[in-house]
This record gives C-alpha cells, sequence and structure tokens, in this order.
C-alpha cells in the first residue's frame, strides 16, 4: 500500500516536474543556467522575459489568432458534431450504418497522407496564411461525430422522441427542443476536448501559416528555433501559451478525464 | 392515455407530405455538413495523393508531367528514404514499447481505492495538455549537453556531458522519452477504463485463493481487457509512425539553428514523416512527397496489421 502511494507520488513529480522547471528557467537570466549546480527555485525575471517574447514575436497577435480559431473550432465541432450524432444515433433513413462505418474507418486513416494535396487546395483557395485555411478543414471531424453517435446513442431515451413527436415537433424542432438539453454535458467535453487539440496543434498551422501571422504554437516554435539557443525566451514563450490551457484544465479536469474515458470503453 | 394514438394520426394526416419529407429528407440534411467538408478536406486529399504522386509535379512549373511509377522507383532507391524508415522504427519501438508497460502498471495502481484518485488523474493528464512545441521546448533545455538538468544528474554516477542530439542512439532516446512523457499517462487512463469494467467478483475470488496482486494482473486484468489493449496497440503504432513535430522541434531548438527537416545534421533522427515534410515544403517536390507519402501509409498499416495480430494472439501469462 505504502509502495504504490510511493509510486504515484513519483508519477505526480515526474508529470509536473517539467512544466515546473520550464517557469523555473523562465523566471531566470540567461547567465543563471551556466551555474552549476543549475538553479531549481524561480528568479525575479519571469515578466521581463515575457515581455522580451512579446517584442520578439508578434505574440499578441498569436494569441488573439489561437483563441479565435480554437474557439471557432471547438463551436462549430459540438454543434455539427451533435447534429449528425443525433441523426446517426436516433434518425433512420438510407444508407446510415454504411456511412457511420466510414466515418470509423477514417479515424485510423493517417492525417498526414493528405497533408500535401490539401495545401494544394489551400494554395488554390488562396487561403494560405489565414486562419481560414486552419478553420475551415477543422469544422467538423469524425471523432467528434463517433463521440456523439456514441453518447446519444446510449443517453437519449427513444421514448423522449416519441413524446416529442406527438406534441408536433419535426425533427428541428426535436433536435432543438430535446436533443441539445440532453447532448449538453457531453458536447462540452467534447468542446474542451477540441479546444484543447485546435490549440496545442503545431503541425498543419505551421505548414500553411507565416511567421508574422502566427498561432502560438507557431510563434513559440519561432521563439525557440532561432540560431542562438535562447531557452530563456523560449520557455517564457511557452508559460504564456500554455498557461490559459493548464488553467482550463485545472477547472475542468475532473470533466475532460470521465470525457476522455468514457470514449475508451466504447473504443 | 387510450385516446393517443388516435391523435397521433390525425396530426400526421394533417401534415401529410411535409412530415413525410421531414422524417425521410431531413436525416440526410444533418449529416451533410459533416459529409460534404469531410469530402473536401478528408476524403478528396487522399485520393489526390495518389493521383500527385504519379506526377513530377514541383512548386516551380506548371506543368505536370505525368511519370508513372517512377517516384516511388526512385524513393525505394533513396537512401535517406530507408534512413527515415529505420529511424521511425527505432523511435516508435523506443517510445511505444515501455510507455505500454508503464501504462499498464499506472492503471493497475490506481485501480484501487485510493484517497487523492483526482489528483493523480490530474497530474497523469497534465504532460498531455502541455503542446508539442512545448514539451521539446522543455526537453531540450533538459537534455542540453552543457547545462541540462539531465546530464547535472547523470554527473552524480560519474557519467560524462552527452551531447543528445548528436548520436543516432542518444537523439532517439530524448525523442522517445519526450513522447512517453506526453502520452504515458493518457494511455493509462484509457486502461484504467477498461479495468474499472472488469467484475469485481473476480479479483474477491482471487484474494480468497490467496493469489498476489501481479497473479491477478497477469490471469485477469490483462486477459479480461485484451480488446482495450489491442486497441490502444494500435491507435499508438499508427501515432508512433507519423511523428513529426518532435524531431522538426529537436533540431532547431538544440542549436541546429534554422529548418529543422533534416531531423538533425547526419539525418540521426528524420522520421518517415519528417522526410515527407523535407521534400513537400522546403524542396517543393510535390510529387515526390505524395509518393512518400503513400509508403508511409503503406508502412503504417503494415506495421499496425502486425501488431494487432501479435497482440490479439497473445494470451495473458505472456505479457
Amino acid at each position: 500500500m505504502r509502495l504504490r502511494y510511493l509510486t504515484l507520488v513519483a508519477v505526480v513529480f515526474f508529470s509536473a516536474f517539467p512544466l515546473y522547471y520550464s517557469v523555473v528557467v523562465a523566471s531566470r537570466h540567461n547567465s543563471a543556467l551556466a551555474q552549476v549546480p543549475p538553479p531549481l527555485l524561480p528568479g525575479g525575471n519571469f515578466f521581463a522575459n515575457v515581455s522580451r517574447v512579446f517584442d520578439t514575436v508578434p505574440f499578441a497577435l498569436a494569441l488573439l489568432n489561437s483563441v479565435l480559431v480554437a474557439g471557432s473550432i471547438s463551436v462549430a465541432v459540438m454543434f455539427l458534431s451533435t447534429l449528425a450524432g443525433f441523426a446517426f444515433a436516433k434518425l433512420r433513413f438510407r444508407g446510415r450504418n454504411a456511412l457511420l462505418l466510414v466515418t470509423v474507418a477514417t479515424m485510423t486513416v493517417p492525417a498526414q497522407l493528405g497533408i500535401i494535396p490539401l495545401y494544394l487546395l489551400m494554395v488554390k483557395l488562396e487561403w494560405t496564411g489565414t486562419m481560414y485555411a486552419l478553420v475551415v478543414p477543422a469544422l467538423v471531424n469524425a471523432f467528434g461525430v463517433f463521440f456523439m453517435t456514441q453518447f446519444l446513442s446510449r443517453a437519449l431515451p427513444g421514448e423522449l422522441l416519441e413524446a416529442g413527436r406527438v406534441d408536433g415537433c419535426t425533427t428541428w424542432g426535436l433536435f432543438w427542443h430535446v436533443v441539445l438539453p440532453v447532448a449538453r454535458p457531453a458536447a462540452a467535453v467534447l468542446g474542451m476536448l477540441t479546444f484543447m487539440s485546435a490549440w496545442n496543434d503545431y503541425f498543419w498551422p505551421l505548414v500553411v501559416l507565416t511567421p508574422d501571422n502566427p498561432t502560438v504554437q507557431v510563434a513559440l516554435s519561432t521563439l525557440a528555433s532561432g540560431y542562438v539557443n535562447d531557452y530563456v525566451l523560449g520557455l517564457a514563450g511557452t508559460a504564456v501559451g500554455t498557461l490559459p490551457l493548464v488553467l482550463v484544465f485545472a477547472l475542468f479536469g475532473r470533466q475532460i478525464i470521465g470525457g476522455i474515458m468514457q470514449g475508451a470503453v466504447k473504443g | 392515455m387510450s385516446s393517443l394514438p388516435l391523435a397521433v394520426a390525425r396530426r400526421r394526416h394533417r401534415r401529410g407530405v411535409r412530415h413525410t419529407l421531414d422524417v425521410r429528407v431531413s436525416p440526410y440534411a444533418y449529416v451533410a455538413p459533416f459529409l460534404l467538408l469531410f469530402c473536401a478536406f478528408g476524403l478528396f486529399p487522399l485520393a489526390y495523393t495518389a493521383w500527385v504522386s504519379l506526377h513530377d509535379w514541383t512548386l516551380l512549373s506548371d506543368e505536370h508531367a505525368f511519370v508513372g511509377a517512377a517516384n516511388y522507383a526512385t524513393l525505394l532507391a533513396d537512401g535517406y528514404f530507408w534512413n527515415a524508415v529505420f529511424n521511425t522504427l527505432s523511435i516508435g519501438v523506443l517510445s511505444t514499447a515501455p510507455q505500454l508497460v508503464l501504462a499498464i502498471w499506472l492503471a493497475h495502481l490506481l485501480n484501487r481505492p485510493l484517497r487523492f484518485q483526482t489528483l493523480f488523474r490530474v497530474s497523469l493528464l497534465l504532460p498531455n495538455v502541455t503542446s508539442v512545441v512545448a514539451v521539446v521546448v522543455i526537453f531540450s533545455q533538459l537534455f542540453g549537453r552543457d547545462f541540462g538538468l539531465i546530464n547535472w544528474v547523470l554527473s552524480w554516477f560519474g557519467a560524462g556531458a552527452v551531447d543528445w542530439a548528436a548520436g543516432t542512439a542518444t537523439s532517439h532516446v530524448a525523442l522517445s522519452t519526450m513522447i512517453m512523457w506526453r502520452w504515458t499517462g493518457y494511455n493509462a487512463l484509457i486502461f484504467l477504463a477498461a479495468m474499472q469494467a472488469v467484475p469485481r467478483e473476480l479479483y474477491e475470488a482471487a484474494t480468497l485463493d490467496g493469489a498476489s496482486g501481479f497473479t491477478q494482473l497477469r490471469r485477469i486484468t490483462l486477459p479480461m481487457i485484451r480488446p482495450t489493449i489491442v486497441f490502444v496497440v494500435v491507435v499508438s503504432t499508427i501515432g508512433a509512425m507519423q511523428i513529426i513535430a518532435e524531431p522538426l522541434l529537436f533540431s532547431a531548438s538544440t542549436g541546429a539553428g534554422g529548418v529543422g527537416a533534416s531531423g538533425g545534421p547526419d539525418r540521426q533522427y528524420q522520421t518517415l514523416a519528417l522526410f515527407v515534410y523535407e521534400q513537400g515544403f522546403t524542396k517543393f517536390d510535390f510529387g515526390y512527397a505524395a509518393a512518400a507519402s503513400w509508403l508511409m501509409f503503406v508502412a503504417v498499416v503494415l506495421v499496425a496489421g502486425i501488431n494487432y495480430l501479435i497482440t490479439r494472439r497473445m494470451r495473458g501469462g505472456l505479457a
């Protein structure tokens, strides 16, 4: 029993320490890093370093872009996944099972397979360098549809829908008055998961965006890939870029974990 | 209540055609946004990759000459391509195998009544909330040759300063550590979810029979959660075969400077996905990159398939 707690405490330590140490470095001066032993406590330079981040890259713009991109993607994914999930879970129409199967199958296809044509498509649409290139392809995805289909087929009683029909609801009325209230907790979890992955998305934004109109992750990689190794600068940016997400996670961690574990059992 | 069906019938009749239309057609309208977006940005690029890969397709010319399988033939003779295949497999094994064993063990530890359960779970997922960029920046510092914390700790045991990014083996270990740090907790939670669905009585009976915790893990838990193990192994394999952000950023943030598409000065940690990126987005040879994408896809399917078969056949006692 004691061994179990010791192991788990070690896990907490290894999970949290790199994040803690990044704050330590971010709050120091570059010269402090060369000390032996290395500094293990935060220093007083954090805000000076952060303002240096804002001077080096367009970080305010990056934060704004990331909030807008991740926010609009999350709202769209929540809404469109619930819409499609409702149809897949509770409505009867020709081709439903085949379409659902295709949806699940595509979740296993590596996303990077299509990256070259997707880029060429963005060039054609003249969306490279703009946030459209990030938002439009991500408005809905197979995982979200599958997630909501699973949830609604379990949590939405058929009787509730029949009662709605009896009261004269159209299908749209059913969706609006019956399905949405039931779907809300799962949609919220889906929204948070989507927000986190959109906020953290790096590779596709790196491909289609330019350093002068970046998202947070692209700006961070610009900071980190200078010719001179400025760890303090890179980690100060990392701290500011990661903090909002860690806060969201600290507040809603329990629900997010519940969502991941629920999705997993079904998968 | 007995008049209800009658009322339904009357209403339905009144609304007639419009109602039929609503029931028959509207489901398609609900799945349409998903299907349209999916076809445009999911399916079409996949098919188009195959088309592009059969052409001599660069950014410089508007003419795209059809070359058949020439891109594929060049690839199979390209030493850099095979180097990338090797690196992908090496980093994939180094990061995935220990990670899954550790994840199962952690899930096993958490699968009991415990105090601070939420604290443990939240800290397990904390690394997964951190972005790839942040992870690589943080770990590049920790793995630094001169002032990195890891070399400092190793020096207590008399080790000299390791230049982690320089060697093939050391850079693979460093990259695998980053991947493990980010994904072990996530997978542990998925295993934990599966373990909680195993009936308690099995453990109670085993405890009465005097079976130790480890025996229970081997004889009860592992066989019962095998479908989840298969699922996680396949998903992790697919993920491991596509690793790109870590090596791309690693070379950028360890002082190699500039673009990191080559995966280190000697390509010692260039993965397949990074090879595709280098061909496509630094050399703008789209035809060649598209062909490489398809071969990567074949590799993913092969390796994931093999792992699927292995895990499915594995008996509880083997693990």
